[in-house]
């Protein structure tokens, strides 16, 4: 077969010149039904089912912000397209009018991986659970952010179990009483972000289910990021884990207690602004009470800082028991993404050795039996 | 020296000429010929250059590679023992051979591990020089067999191969160790000389090989002429071979091995489909190599990812599968296991995959570098649920190729995951490929959804072709076609998510019956009973296809009749067999595992199927096999028909 002309809907799609049937496919369906339209509003990102998330269940706000939000992307819903894995937030896609897979427990990340290599015209989303990603899907987060394949990864973190009915997780603090530890969970949680950070990861955020405004920032920087985003989102689990994030929801102890990464700000927080960060002498970071320090010791909150032992020093501020949390972007620095990378090769490849399946099969050393 | 054997014995021996250094020429019409050394010695490159070689020339052939799955396992030692057996001849042939004529051994653990293979009376070439008192005793020979007289039942011929090549190097700069290491090479001259095989080929394939280190090529062709010239001028080998080039149809051909022609066929259907190939994998023993070739491929736009393990690879193949790729995965038995899950989902999603399993010894790790044919069932019902999956498996190692664009069309056609079947030896076994021309290569063409199809302007991801069964496959990017799909039950037509039983029902029995009936896009099934009065079959399935053909040719010559049959694809069975396998009096099913194949037969057809099987981790022996149909025939009560 002769290679295929390069078309200009590939161009146009920003698509390698391989997938040129693929390409065909999407113009086609342009020719049917008018040109891909990207002025959505958030209704248009709703289908006709059911929403069967427990009543009162942080789910329904994140679900909300997103929509609320992905229209200001100016990516048509076609071009969109959301995977997710197993437990309560991986329901997620089907309640958005995009392309959408509900796959097996955990996989979601490999999942995404491969589509999102193949196909760097679309906007890849990945929305995931603390038990999902970080249990039985470990492997493949920390393997998916080392890569930098550019899709956005959603963490709803309730710290626990839900759609099981209750077991604790890995992020549940250590001690938690659940069905399958009625003495209390013995081990040690992860920190979603430091996990994140200890896998290079070049996106990683924090935000909170209740909190709009602040969650739409860091998923709109998180949306925009080239590579692979984690952004971890505290979400409530009104029925097995309720008022796990309280301290920090509160009006009063969440100013206390939360931290906000500004960049460029210097890191000053607690009512009146009465805490601080600051460098300890270890290379690492502390709390200090502002009227104590220097002005010019305080931190200045950089998340494009190469080396991520200062993001990874931020996410280790907090302890389990939430205080001291940094709450948005942690890190989100520039690096070749894998899918761009890949088909650069292929786009060599071809530029350098025309694709004839006769030369291939025939090979360099045949010999010819006359008939 | 004759080489005469049970299968052939049509040898012309002209009168060994006296010493000196008139040489004879003898003409042959077929030789086996096996390697063995230590995993160091390079016997697998030897092997493979002395194919080529052969090849080249135009002898049908047919190789047997085993090795150990250690790298280097500690010299000298049996472990460490590597082996590579060539069956060459003037006709076609089926099988790298059961025995060799000739065995080359380059040290004492070599001799040891494979002398009791040799028949009495054969060529037995030995290293002298690694046959030293240390080396003995790594193998528990208190006395030096090449100088004790227990070998006298073989014609042996001592050569000091190491301290010969190391003389041949002696100006060539290199060190005493590194003039050994081409000591393969000079065992290939003096067998090139043997056999009069070209040596351009080789001279060219160093050179090539070794390109950056110009010495050490220059080093190796330096042996590699010293051993040939050896051969010419020593009185120790009077006789050489003759092995005219074996007819076969007209047509360009190639010596291509089971994992590079699977390699081709995954290259070729995404040509053929117009479709970019996207391969998950992670690397395993034996289906590496595959992985290996594709990513060589990348001007054909395929996609290689090499993902962190085999759970990733399956799964990054679907999410291609479901952005509009031809998805692969290619893995061995234990791979499978681990990507049960992701196949149920794939099962679920009705997405096109092609799953290679290039099966190995079981279970467990079990024998990574020995073959063996028990995957089947795995394949076939490895996972939860009613999941069917179709299941195609190749004869040979050039079949690899045909087989692989069948796994393709059956996949894109229908929207499925389908299981490719191949095992260790036909991956590493190699034999000569007739080339195909591209365009004579199936269209593998389907159509992406490209508009609604609901009645009222929605689009129904679930709703069939009438025909195959298939669902749409609409790619994301594709305006108004937004759909989601997943692991739980889905609603027939909506795809939606559904919990209700009867639905459940339907789905359930749509799956099975759309795997089911790709039996009606299947060729009749070939017997072949050139006599045609058969009342024993013979059936078998994926590599065991030339020890079965081999032994059915020597039950023939015997005068007797029995009818071979050799199934393409396993699920589905051929709509046919059943009544084929009805017709005869008695059926015979060898197979490298215990029995799979006897199993779904008798379940499926009510066959009385006598099983036969073996799991030594090699192919069956023809002679061992014929013996075997012998014994039914006779017991049978079938007239010879000589």
């Amino acid at each position: 077969m002769t290679t295929s002309p390069i078309d200009e809907h590939v161009h146009e799609l920003g698509m390698p010149a391989f997938d040129q049937r693929i390409a065909d496919a999407v113009a086609k369906s342009v020719e049917l039904g008018g040109e891909k339209q990207t002025a959505l509003k958030a209704k248009n990102l709703k289908t006709d089912q059911e929403v069967r998330w427990c009543p009162g269940c942080g789910d329904y706000v994140i679900l909300n912000a997103v929509q609320s939000f992905l229209p200001s992307l100016g990516i048509a819903r076609e071009d969109m397209v959301i995977v997710s894995g197993i437990g309560c937030s991986s329901r997620f896609p089907y309640y958005m009018n995009t392309y959408g897979m509900h796959s097996i427990h955990g996989r979601a990340p490999a999942i995404a991986t491969g589509l999102a290599a193949s196909r760097p015209d679309l906007s890849v989303w990945v929305v995931t659970g603390d038990g999902d990603a970080l249990s039985i899907g470990g492997n493949h987060l920390i393997h998916t952010l080392r890569r930098n394949v550019n899709l956005t990864i959603l963490l709803f973190n309730n710290r626990i179990y839900g759609l099981t009915k209750g077991q604790y997780s890995p992020t549940s603090e250590i001690g938690k009483v659940t069905k399958s530890t009625p003495m209390g969970s013995l081990d040690h949680p992860f920190n979603p972000v430091s996990l994140a950070l200890g896998a290079d990861a070049t996106f990683v955020g924090r935000a909170m289910d209740s909190d709009r405004k602040g969650l739409t920032d860091v998923l709109r920087q998180a949306a925009e990021h080239q590579g692979t985003s984690l952004v971890e989102i505290y979400q409530n689990c009104n029925i097995f884990n309720d008022g796990a994030f309280e301290l920090l929801k509160d009006p009063l102890t969440g100013t206390q207690w939360s931290i906000p990464l500004v960049h460029g700000e210097k890191l000053v927080f607690g009512p009146d602004g009465a805490s601080c960060v600051v460098a300890d002498g270890f290379g690492g970071l502390r709390i200090a009470e502002t009227n104590q320090v220097d002005e010019s010791d305080i931190v200045v909150h950089d998340a494009h800082r190469t080396d991520p032992s200062y993001a990874f020093a931020l996410s280790r501020l907090s302890s389990q028991d939430l205080r001291y949390t940094p709450m948005g972007v942690f890190r989100s620095i520039q690096k070749p993404t894998y899918d761009a990378m890949m088909n650069d090769q292929l786009e060599d490849a071809r530029s350098g050795q025309p694709a004839d399946l006769d030369a291939l099969l025939r090979g360099s050393d045949t010999w010819t039996v006359g008939a | 020296m004759t080489h005469s054997t049970p299968e052939t014995s049509a040898v012309e021996a002209p009168p060994s000429a006296p010493g000196g250094l008139v040489k004879s020429v003898v003409a042959l019409d077929r030789v086996v010929i096996r390697l063995a050394g230590d995993s160091g010695d390079g016997m697998q490159l030897t092997g493979n250059r002395f194919t080529s070689e052969t090849a080249a020339f135009g002898n049908d052939l047919s190789t047997l590679p085993n090795f150990p799955a250690e790298i280097r396992a500690p010299t000298g030692t049996l472990p460490g023992v590597s082996s590579f057996q060539l069956h060459f001849a003037d006709h076609d042939i089926m099988t790298p051979g059961d025995a060799p004529d000739v065995l080359v051994v380059m040290n004492p653990a070599a001799l040891k591990a494979n002398i009791a293979d040799l028949p009495g009376g054969g060529l037995l070439i030995a290293d002298s020089d690694e046959f030293t008192a240390r080396n003995l005793a790594k193998v528990g020979y208190a006395e030096n067999p090449l100088e004790d007289g227990s070998l006298d039942g073989w014609q042996l011929v001592s050569v000091p191969l190491t301290s010969m090549t190391t003389d041949a190097l002696a100006g060539s700069g290199l060190g005493k160790k590194e003039a050994e290491r081409s000591k393969n090479m000079f065992t290939l001259g003096l067998l090139s000389w043997m056999y009069h095989r070209p040596t351009e080929g080789t001279v060219r394939f160093l050179e090539r090989q070794f390109r950056k280190k110009p010495e050490i090529a220059a080093a190796n062709i330096a042996a590699f002429r010293a051993g040939f010239n050896y051969g010419e001028t020593t009185e120790a080998f009077a006789v050489s071979y003759e092995i005219a080039p074996a007819p076969m149809a007209a047509g360009t051909y190639r010596n291509i091995s089971g994992n590079q022609a699977l390699a081709y066929g995954l290259v070729a259907a995404g040509q053929r489909s117009g479709l970019p190939v996207f391969l998950g994998a992670y690397p395993i023993t034996p289906a590496s190599d595959v992985l290996h070739e594709l990513s060589k491929h990348k001007s054909f736009g395929v996609r290689t990812f090499q993902a962190e393990d085999e759970i990733a690879g399956i799964g990054a193949a679907l999410g291609a599968s479901f952005g509009g790729a031809l998805g692969v995965t290619t893995t061995s038995g234990p791979g499978v296991a681990l990507k049960g899950e992701t196949i149920g989902l794939a099962v679920m999603t009705e997405l096109p995959l092609v799953i290679v399993d290039v099966q190995r010894g079981g279970p467990s790790t079990g024998l990574p570098t020995k073959t063996e044919q028990s995957d089947l069932l795995q394949a076939l019902f490895g996972r939860n649920g009613e999941a069917p999956v179709p299941v195609v498996a190749p004869r040979s190692p050039a079949d690899c190729f045909d087989a692989a664009i069948e796994a393709a069309r059956i996949a894109l056609t229908y929207r499925t995951p389908v299981f490719l079947l191949s095992d260790g030896y036909l991956a590493n076994g190699a034999e000569p490929w007739s080339v195909p021309a591209a365009d004579t290569l199936p269209d593998l063409r389907v159509e992406f959804a490209t508009e609604p199809n609901g009645e009222n302007g929605e689009f129904l991801p679930y709703l069939r072709d009438p025909e195959t069964l298939a669902r749409p496959w609409a790619v994301p990017g594709t305006k108004g076609l937004q759909h989601r799909i997943g692991g739980l039950e889905k609603a027939d037509g909506t795809g939606n998510i559904s919990y209700d039983g009867a639905n459940h029902d339907f789905m359930t029995r749509t799956r099975q019956a759309k795997v089911d009936g790709i039996a009606a896009s299947l060729p009749p099934t070939e017997v072949d009973d050139p006599d045609g009065d058969a009342t024993v079959a013979v059936i078998g399935w994926g590599s065991t296809y030339g020890p079965i053909g081999a032994a059915c040719r020597r039950i023939r010559r015997s005068g007797r009749s029995v009818a071979q049959v050799h199934l393409r694809h396993l699920n589905p069975l051929p709509a046919d067999l059943g009544d084929i396998l009805l017709s005869y009096d008695r059926v015979v099913c060898p197979e490298m595992n215990l029995g799979q194949l006897s199993l779904l037969l008798r379940a499926k057809y009510l066959v009385d199927v006598q099983s036969h099987t073996q799991v030594t981790g090699l192919p069956f022996r023809a002679a061992e096999l014929a013996a075997v149909l012998q014994d039914v025939i006779d017991s049978t009560g079938t007239e010879a028909t000589a």
